[in-house]
């Protein structure tokens, strides 16, 4: 895999150029987040173990996403069955949630009044307690492992069948075929979706604070978010800030680093025939793990959904005008995305090592608190921020979906790399003509689904806008929680369950878009 | 075509407006939500004003801090208690040129720069259908059998579990980490913010929650639910209130004034216990709306001035975090 079967010549400069904005853009709100502060800061006892309780949650929280993952990636990936489709977009829901709505989900399951805790009361045990360690890492899990299963499952499908069918016709025995096969490719992918997931969960606050059961359970973000709208004092700010990104980047690093080339194919989501599944035990272990996957995914949505019905007919127009503003934010993030992630994935992909990769990780494990205000910071001496508030989300929030569309980019990008870089180079293909005819009909699938992650994501979110929103400028989370804190709780759910059908039918529209031709 | 229109009819309303001053009013984020104080405001004040009241939404503090000098507010709704003294050293204030003495709130007030339009106390409600013996002293409530599971909101980011904090430290004083140490076992959790507690006790997660003597108001008057209480204790509730300021560089001094009468009229006040679910600043009883004189208050209030509060805060959260950590 030498550099000169790498014929490819585009994004040399754009791709840079792409990620140094993001890297600047982040960097320059800590800067000025900095400028203002106030020195020496304090540093205490607490905020070490907050940065222990981050790390060790974050890791546990990873670790589970994947193990959890890889069985529900491999029952997927070998089986076919009616509703398959629908199931796998499904599974996208949690991860796009607003993590108060997802808490409130849970706990209808999972929760001392729940629903499991009313079987095991007619059994006449104790209720399930689910506060501390285990219910973050159990919200974690539910937030991530979908996620986790979507990128391993294209790594899954990435297998040729044809060698699926070499093995069966040699007869190897599944755990063979596990370790030929299987085990080279989750060596590959498995590492990037950890990272993924670790710095995602390092960011986390309210998930962790409610579902870990008091002050034990603080992370930096609590800590950043403590002093930014609580004590207001930018100088601890600005250092947990840098902690935060210090933590994630390390891992980041570690993890991308030491990653050998991807060679992934692009999974096309064919039916593959699997000679080595066809025993009655692994069809049952596999519609276990289905079965299980969709249980803990899908019926806390359900409960969300139920609640939200009978909230819907109470919720005031100014909702819908909400969800209209974030409507457009989202597509707003989208394009933005779009344009940041294809140079970066396809200048990524010429590179040889997934070193590079890492530092679009940035964008996740910046606090969006301390993008929001930093930016707010160089604003305002030439404009009001609070006009922007919608344009810095939009921004924001496509700078937090970078690692996942670059992530879901990069294999397929490598592909039409080594499979058309020549043609193309002898055919003397280049700019524009190059995008049209060779890399975008190749790269659309994981495209579209790297778009509608973004979307979705936007749509969920809260972040920086509730920092300097408006009143006619309120997206539709911001206004769920309005009427959270109105006690409106009701409504609040019909709003709830409106944010995730608009989430999710952002994510299908992409998506679809996405593989619309891919078979063909 | 049509959008043209549109678009001229606006610029026309746009130039008209431009006729009539502005008050620009900074308010917390819930303020100008249709079911907030903030619309009924606006149309009450604009109706005596001959102006146009503006509302600017937003996280008030870090907004005035950041925006310094170059802020557009010439008024600012709605800083709780435990930021005046953040907000006073802005230098961003003039005094309020309002009588105090006109206020009718359970605590002496001097301040002559942050005008309280409302105020309420932390208590813990719960649903009488859902526990027996409701506590009724806080002794009391530190007792309860560890059962009962109570859900709270954290001080470090917060209005209302700060409150929480200061409430225990004025009712138990040193022996505050003792108080935490009984109270630690019957928390459920600590959320971020008071809707995911309030949330999760209407949600019959938790049977008793941290909020406010005025939360029973809305499940009687909006929901005609008489089953939430609050406990009332007699070692006494704490007490917060939201302030109005004006802002000392505001290029419409006269309708700031003139927005400072208005929040003492009777107008105002009476508005305030159902847009605003809090208790009226400069009201009498006798005025208030029908049924709310009926709201179960403390008869003992307890507050920390801004100075005092500065002084125990830290360590009281440091006391709660390291008791509850445990």
């Amino acid at each position: 895999m030498a550099r000169h079967t790498q014929p490819i010549n585009t994004c040399r400069v754009t791709g840079p150029v792409a990620a140094g904005a993001v890297f600047s853009l982040i960097l320059l709100a800590l800067a000025a987040v900095a400028s203002r502060a106030q020195w020496p800061v304090s540093f205490g006892v607490a905020d070490w173990a907050a940065l222990r309780f981050t790390v060790w949650q974050s890791f546990l929280s990873a670790l589970f996403s994947v193990v959890f993952a890889i069985p529900v990636a491999r029952a997927l990936a070998r089986r076919r069955f009616a509703g398959r489709q629908l199931l796998v977009t499904l599974l996208g829901a949690p991860f796009i949630l607003p993590v108060i709505v997802a808490v409130m989900g849970l706990l209808v399951v999972f929760g001392r009044a729940g629903w499991v805790s009313q079987g095991l009361g007619l059994l006449g045990l104790p209720p399930l307690s689910i506060y501390g360690l285990t219910g973050v890492v159990l919200a974690h899990v539910f937030f991530n492992m979908p996620l986790a299963t979507r990128l391993i499952l294209q790594g899954w499908q990435s297998i040729p069948a044809e060698q699926f069918r070499l093995a069966g016709q040699l007869g190897l025995p599944p755990s063979v075929t596990f370790r030929t096969l299987e085990w080279p490719v989750l060596r590959q992918v498995v590492p990037g979706a950890f990272a993924l997931i670790f710095v995602i969960c390092l960011t986390s606050f309210a998930v962790a604070l409610t579902l870990g059961g008091g002050p034990r359970a603080t992370t930096i973000e609590l800590a950043i978010y403590q002093a930014f709208r609580f004590e207001f004092d930018l100088g601890r700010a600005a250092v947990l800030s840098l902690l935060q990104l210090v933590v994630a980047g390390s891992a980041a690093v570690l993890a991308l680093w030491i990653l050998p080339p991807i060679a992934v194919q692009m999974g096309r989501d064919r039916p593959v025939q699997r000679w080595d599944a066809q025993g009655a035990g692994l069809r049952a272990l596999d519609t276990l793990w289905i079965g299980l996957a969709s249980l803990f995914l899908l019926v806390p949505l359900g409960a969300i959904a139920v609640s939200g019905v009978m909230g819907l007919a109470q919720m005031p127009v100014l909702v819908w005008h909400a969800a209209w503003t974030s409507l457009w934010v989202a597509t707003l993030c989208t394009c933005v995305l779009v344009m940041l992630a294809l140079p970066i994935s396809i200048w990524l992909a010429q590179t040889q090592r997934g070193g590079a990769e890492a530092l679009t990780l940035i964008g996740l494990a910046a606090s969006p608190l301390m993008i929001g205000t930093g930016w707010f910071i160089l604003i305002n001496p030439f404009a009001s921020p609070v006009q922007l508030a919608l344009v810095v989300t939009a921004l924001v929030n496509a700078m937090m979906a970078l690692p996942f569309a670059v992530r879901i980019l990069m294999p397929a990008m490598r592909q039409v790399i080594t499979d058309y870089g020549r043609l193309s180079a002898s055919l003397g293909l280049s700019g524009l003509a190059l995008w049209q005819i060779v890399v975008l009909p190749r790269v659309r699938a994981p495209l579209g689904f790297a778009a509608g992650l973004a979307a979705a994501l936007s749509v969920g979110d809260l972040g920086v806008v509730a920092l300097f929103a408006d009143g006619d400028r309120a997206t539709l989370p911001l206004q769920m929680y309005r009427l959270m804190g109105s006690y409106r709780t009701d409504a609040a759910a019909g709003a709830a369950l409106l944010l995730l059908g608009l989430a999710l039918g952002m994510f299908w529209a992409c998506d679809a878009w996405g593989r619309r031709h891919v078979d063909g | 075509m049509k959008y043209l229109m549109t678009t001229a009819a606006a610029l026309c309303a746009t130039a008209a407006w431009a006729e009539t001053p502005v008050l620009t009013v900074y308010a917390g984020d819930y303020f100008t939500s249709e079911w907030g104080p903030g619309p009924k405001i606006e149309a009450g004040f604009e109706e005596i004003c001959d102006c146009d009241l503006q509302f600017s939404t937003g996280d008030l503090m870090p907004r005035l801090l950041l925006e310094g000098e170059r802020t557009k507010a010439d008024v600012v709704i709605g800083l709780t208690t435990d930021v005046t003294a953040k907000a006073r050293a802005t230098g961003l204030f003039a005094p309020h040129g309002q009588d105090n003495s006109a206020l009718t709130l359970p605590i002496a007030w001097d301040d002559d720069t942050f005008l309280p339009f409302n105020y309420g106390h932390t208590a813990f409600i719960y649903d009488e259908t859902r526990i027996d013996a409701a506590p009724t002293s806080f002794a009391d409530l530190l007792a309860m059998d560890d059962d009962i599971k109570i859900v709270i909101q954290d001080p470090r980011t917060s209005i209302s579990g700060l409150a929480l904090v200061l409430w225990v430290q004025a009712v138990y004083g040193d022996e505050a980490d003792a108080a935490w140490a009984k109270l630690a076992p019957k928390i459920l959790t600590v959320t971020k913010d008071w809707s995911a507690s309030y949330g999760l006790f209407t949600d019959g997660e938790a049977d008793m929650v941290l909020s406010y003597t005025t939360s029973p108001a809305y499940h009687m008057f909006a929901e005609e639910d008489f089953t939430k209480k609050a406990a009332i204790f007699p070692e006494g509730h704490y007490f917060m209130a939201e302030t109005v300021g004006k802002v000392a560089a505001t290029d419409q001094p006269e309708l700031a004034d003139a927005f400072m009468d208005y929040v003492m009229s009777t107008d105002f006040q009476t508005l305030i216990p159902t847009a605003n679910w809090s208790l009226p600043s400069a009201l009498p009883e006798a005025q208030w709306p029908e049924g709310w004189a009926q709201l179960p208050l403390p008869e003992k209030v307890l507050f920390y001035s801004e100075t005092e509060a500065a002084e125990v805060q830290a360590e009281a959260i440091e006391t709660w975090r390291a008791t509850l950590s445990q």
